[in-house]
């Protein structure tokens, strides 16, 4: 198992905003993106995600590996915390609702109604949702968002387990997961470059 | 797939799911319109057939955009497009409960309300073949309607306007079957067409609304 990128270019509406793009990151291992807002971080996530076509350039993965995990968390309101779950289980068809839902301690949430949950424990549940899917390669967009301190230690360690069991992960955070596995992506110089404006006058050309 | 058409029903019949909506309109459609017409002439019962189906189809449009447009917002689209499930399948079981919450229940309601609008009794059966042959098309239909505009805000309007000229086929051809049956014509040639298009919609648009739903989802 391993994703494997090589002179990836990446396009945010129509616009290129990431390209000569290359990384490999092997069984075991995270990826840590970093970059400021607007660097391209989720655009590229989705891009491996398979959500959206890459301008230029290849990656490899194989079909049906990753679970995508984005700002949005995709729960259903109406729906219970253990009825959240259960739709992602029986989708994926593999992974244990229980076992998730203690590994990120939202078990003693179970009957509740999303809507009923803090913006912190709706993460913590959107982030079980990566353990039901049972699939190897995490590509994680800011997962640490809204979560306390406890919680991002836990998380941390929920990832550190996924890596030990074979598992990968491409994490774009701002926060630091104190994960000694993860190597470091910046992203800054595959940026393009936004439009020079000294000497080049189109309109009067 | 099982699973998501499990979800789906189970959504749309808890509160805010929009369940009823439909089955609403159309029964106020149906005891206003013989308020308004009045009794007079068997004007009634010539026009029941072509205000039924007109009703059920409306109805079955006030829901359409509900099919994507909560799951894209809260970000399930995203993971289903990631998920195991073909996408194509995912319209087609998404139009399948649409169906199973609007198209079905309309169809078990409808002679209940022919009786206001005073259908000739050689009507009724026809009356629910017809819908249940047509309303799934009406579904399948507005499921790719919907994914071509989700997204949108406020796509509702535009939905309306690109799927009812698709709808009208079903329209003329559902109408026309009950209005037959009702004066006891000959009305296989209606009914062949009417289920033509229900065949025809659910074998192709799913494909189309799929890749819709891809290039709105980059």
């Amino acid at each position: 198992m391993e994703i494997w990128v090589e002179n990836l270019a990446v396009a945010r509406g129509g616009v290129t905003v990431l390209q000569g793009l290359g990384f490999a990151v092997g069984a075991g291992q995270a990826l840590i993106l970093r970059g400021p807002n607007g660097s391209g971080k989720t655009t590229l996530l989705r891009t491996l995600a398979g959500l959206q076509p890459a301008v230029a350039g290849s990656i490899s993965l194989p079909p049906e590996a990753a679970a995508y995990g984005a700002h949005a968390d995709g729960l259903k309101s109406t729906l219970t915390v253990q009825e959240n779950l259960a739709f992602w289980a029986s989708v994926h068809g593999v992974g244990s609702v229980a076992d998730a839902m203690t590994r990120m301690d939202v078990a003693n949430l179970a009957p509740r109604r999303a809507a009923e949950l803090s913006a912190g424990q709706k993460r913590r549940l959107g982030l079980a949702r990566l353990l039901v899917t049972g699939r190897p390669v995490w590509l994680l967009d800011e997962p640490t968002v809204s979560l306390d301190t406890a919680s991002v230690a836990l998380f941390a360690g929920v990832v550190r387990q996924h890596l030990a069991g074979g598992g990968l992960a491409v994490i774009a955070t701002h926060v630091d997961l104190a994960l000694p596995e993860a190597e470091t992506l910046d992203l800054a110089p595959f940026r393009t470059r936004t439009m020079a404006r000294d000497g080049f006058d189109e309109a009067f050309a | 797939m099982k699973a998501l058409l499990l979800r789906d029903l189970r959504l749309a019949m808890r509160s805010g799911g929009g369940f009823g909506l439909g089955l609403a309109f159309f029964f106020l459609l149906s005891v206003l319109v013989p308020l308004g017409v009045g009794p007079e002439g068997g004007t009634l019962a010539r026009i029941a057939p072509g205000i039924l189906w007109v009703g059920a189809l409306l109805a079955c449009l006030l829901s359409l955009d509900r099919i994507f447009a909560l799951d894209f917002e809260d970000g399930s689209l995203d993971l289903l497009a990631t998920a195991p499930i073909p996408l194509e399948a995912v319209v087609a079981v998404k139009a399948l409960a649409h169906w199973l919450v609007t198209g079905l229940p309309l169809t078990l309601l409808a002679p209940g309300l022919a009786v206001f609008l005073n259908l000739p009794a050689g009507g009724y059966g026809w009356l629910v073949l017809s819908l249940l042959l047509g309303t799934p098309a009406l579904s399948v239909i507005g499921a790719f309607g919907a994914a071509l505009v989700v997204g949108l805000r406020r796509g509702g309007l535009l939905l309306s306007l690109l799927v009812l000229p698709l709808y009208v086929p079903t329209l003329i051809f559902g109408a026309e079957v009950v209005r037959r049956g009702a004066e006891g014509m000959a009305l296989a040639t209606p009914l062949a067409l009417l289920t033509a298009i229900s065949l025809g919609a659910a074998a192709l648009l799913p494909f189309a609304a799929a890749a819709a739903l891809r290039v709105n989802l980059r």
